[in-house]
């Protein structure tokens, strides 16, 4: 093995070079011509950075829409699901308080309109999305928090629907917190 | 037919439509034909003048087996100290501390064998330098390691009879500039302008919407991104992998990242059909490997998208699917089919936390981390396939009453037995590792380690079980996926899926490898009406019977035990 030895380092050497060092390089220059410059896109508000356009955040007040639950906190300094098992019992107990606390919030909806997503958590705990049935459902009472018509938050919902890629791929989405943004822009 | 499932659909054809193209191109390379990246050449040249490397030596199958594992020590140790010193390094903008020395250990093994078993969060547990000069060097490496091993096989039973196997240093390098490069490059590019970050700026704190102060973990991800797909390497930047939406932003990036990890297992089976010009062989191995990924695929995307029986009994809507542990962004078709191709393909990237798929798709995530030769790694998954190719050709030939052949070449003893050995090695190592996990957790679950056994399993019951046997099924697969719910970072699940990480790269490159060697060696027989026909539609369900029998003998009882009670109990 002994004369593999220096070629090995040698060729070690050459290949750090190349790919920890030229690559990730060239990557980032590349970079600085995407969109939030390789930074990762940014929100802004009044010239005020609120948070990344593909990072959820927490919502819980009642004039928001909210997101979903999240095992990280929404604190992207981590990043993670809850890892329960789909029989764990003490896991099936924590779904059906977050069950009961949407009734609670969201009177007048029945237990069978609440979409999963709502009350499950996502693998990342950073989940921007929801889907189109979870904005819908919360729209009485985010109306009603702001003393607005629901008809026209209803509209803001249906603007802010990210339908499939090309049309016809994948799920329909809503950005939680782009269409919170938007919905303080109104009032 | 629903946007989510047609997702699915167009994902896997297009990923089949580029790698034949692909296959042939790499045909072309390593034939040393012209082809389109000759521009690479001056850079090889430098490279090997450098290293003082003669490219055009000849090497029989036990030096090219010398210099891959030489290589390979180099790195095994470079690593290790690089992760225990990286809190003294630069490129540390979160200030994260150095790795202990267990974990390290399993750290540098698991990305040097291209397992990428991550006991440590992305976040928290590396630096951008160790990030790029040990995570991203080793993506790359260990990928070319598996394509030139591959390479190697091929070149034996693509002669009549011959000791030279080629030179392990060009097929490597070429694999890395003509293969993994130029790729990389494509797919980092649209990682970067869909979201993903690639700058070097470290951690950010913002001011949220309703008013937290949350930090946002960043960094030069998109380039390991690319890489970690394309060499089917696994490991992540941030913590939840490719279910992050800084990795994986959009449905877009989702079937990029799919196609990316599944071109190249399936490309090099074409490659293989080219250059060895048995193409109809190829597209059997091709048929039977699909077949097998559609019976792992088909129950799991059925049982996610009809959603958790558990939650269904809670009264909420499952019109989204089962959801815990995925992304809205991806639903739950595209996430079950992500979640067999990682597994199955040996990547272990997740856009889920499979620790909460529903039992039947858990189980399926075994299997097909088991068997681990449907499409299979970087290049080693048709060197786990060959193993299955020798062992159907020696039972094939008993049953006929003649002796089996191989390309040409008798199948003796010595090779059945090398065979027999590595797929005996999977069953014991996986088997083992859990019997010995679920003791500790049963007699000695105080033990003083930094987590005790009784703080190891994050679900009761059937899952605590799945999650012991699926951490040691994804150390043996060198797949680097997992039920993450376990307490994985502490001396005892360090060391053990070290050791067993380091026995399954190695031993299943080395004994198909020798085999092809061996067999490459002997006089070649011509073809006669008596040959058995290896690239035969019978020869094909052949090796599929043999896959399926010894899997079952092997799992069955395990499996019992995990996800199948549990799935029987909900």
């Amino acid at each position: 093995m002994k004369k593999y030895l220096l070629p090995s380092i040698k060729i070690t050497v050459a290949c750090l070079v190349l790919f920890a060092g030229i690559y990730p390089l060239l990557i980032a220059a590349v970079g600085k011509l995407a969109p939030g410059g390789g930074d990762g896109e940014k929100v802004m508000v009044n010239g005020k950075v609120v948070g990344y356009a593909n990072i959820g955040q927490k919502f819980t007040a009642d004039k928001y829409f909210w997101g979903r639950p999240s095992a990280v906190d929404y604190n992207a300094a981590g990043s993670g699901g809850s890892n329960k098992g789909p029989s764990n019992p003490d896991y099936l107990k924590t779904v059906q308080d977050r069950i009961d606390t949407f009734l609670v919030h969201n009177p007048g909806v029945e237990k069978n309109e609440i979409p999963a997503e709502l009350v499950t958590a996502s693998g990342s705990g950073l989940d921007p999305d929801i889907s189109p049935e979870g904005a819908y459902v919360q729209i009485t009472r985010v109306a009603a928090a702001r003393k607005m018509p629901a008809a026209a938050v209803r509209q803001l919902v249906d603007a802010s629907i990210r339908k499939p890629l090309l049309g016809m791929l994948g799920p329909s989405k809503v950005n939680v917190l782009k269409l919170n943004v938007a919905l303080d822009k109104l009032k | 037919m629903n946007a989510e499932i047609l997702g699915v659909v167009v994902t896997f054809l297009l990923s089949v439509a580029l790698a034949v193209p692909l296959g042939r191109y790499i045909a072309k390379v390593f034939a040393g034909e012209k082809n389109s990246t000759d521009f690479m050449g001056p850079l090889e040249r430098l490279i090997f003048r450098f290293c003082g490397i003669d490219p055009t030596k000849k090497m029989d199958w036990k030096s090219f087996l010398k210099a891959l594992l030489t290589v390979n020590l180099v790195w095994l140790v470079y690593a290790f100290v690089m992760l225990l010193v990286q809190n003294r390094l630069p490129l540390n903008p979160d200030g994260n501390p150095g790795q202990t020395p267990d974990l390290a250990f399993n750290t540098a093994i698991s990305f040097l064998v291209n397992c990428d078993l991550q006991h440590y969060s992305g976040e928290t547990g590396v630096t951008y330098l160790t990030q790029l000069a040990v995570v991203t060097f080793l993506q790359f490496v260990s990928a070319a390691t598996g394509i030139a091993a591959l390479v190697g096989l091929l070149n034996a039973i693509r002669e009549k009879t011959t000791n030279n196997i080629g030179n392990f240093w060009l097929f490597f390098i070429k694999s890395l500039t003509r293969i993994l490069l130029p790729l990389c490059i494509i797919w980092a590019v649209f990682q970067v302008f869909n979201g993903t970050p690639a700058s070097f700026a470290g951690k950010d704190t913002i001011v949220t919407l309703q008013g937290d102060t949350v930090n946002v973990s960043r960094g030069p991800a998109a380039g390991m991104i690319a890489i970690k797909h394309l060499g089917t390497n696994g490991g992540g930047w941030f913590g939840a992998n490719s279910a992050h939406p800084l990795e994986n932003p959009s449905y877009f990036t989702n079937m990029l990242q799919l196609i990316g990890q599944t071109l190249l297992p399936m490309a090099m089976i074409f490659a293989m059909g080219f250059y060895i010009r048995r193409k109809k062989l190829a597209w059997v191995i091709f048929g039977i490997m699909t077949i097998g990924m559609l019976c792992l695929l088909v129950p799991t995307v059925v049982s996610e998208v009809h959603g958790s029986p558990a939650i269904a009994r809670l009264g909420v809507s499952q019109s989204t699917g089962a959801m815990e542990g995925k992304e809205v962004r991806f639903g739950p078709a595209s996430t079950g089919y992500w979640s067999i191709i990682t597994t199955i393909i040996s990547t272990g990237s997740v856009n889920s936390m499979h620790d909460s798929s529903m039992p039947m798709s858990g189980l399926m995530q075994m299997l097909g981390m088991m068997i681990n030769a449907f499409y299979g790694g970087c290049g080693v998954g048709i060197l786990n396939y060959f193993i299955y190719i020798i062992i159907a050709v020696f039972i094939s030939g008993l049953m006929v009453g003649r002796t089996p052949e191989f390309m040409g070449h008798k199948v003796e003893a010595r090779e059945v037995k090398i065979a027999a050995l590595v797929t005996l090695l999977s069953a014991f190592l996986i088997k083992a590792g859990a019997a010995l996990a679920a003791y500790f957790v049963a007699h000695h679950p105080d033990m003083a380690w930094s987590v005790k056994p009784s703080g190891w399993l994050n679900n009761p019951g059937y899952h605590g079980f799945s999650e012991m046997l699926y951490e040691f099924t994804s150390s043996n697969a060198n797949n680097g996926s997992g039920f993450e719910g376990l307490g994985d970072n502490n001396i005892f699940w360090n060391v053990s899926t070290g050791i067993v990480l380091i026995l399954a790269r190695f031993l299943p490159i080395i004994g198909p490898v020798a085999i092809a060697g061996i067999l490459a060696n002997k006089k070649y027989i011509p073809e006669s009406a008596g040959t058995l026909k290896t690239d035969s539609l019978t020869f094909g369900a052949m090796t599929f019977a043999v896959i399926l029998i010894i899997n079952a003998l092997s799992y069955f009882p395990a499996l019992a035990l995990g996800p199948l009670a549990e799935y029987f109990s909900m």
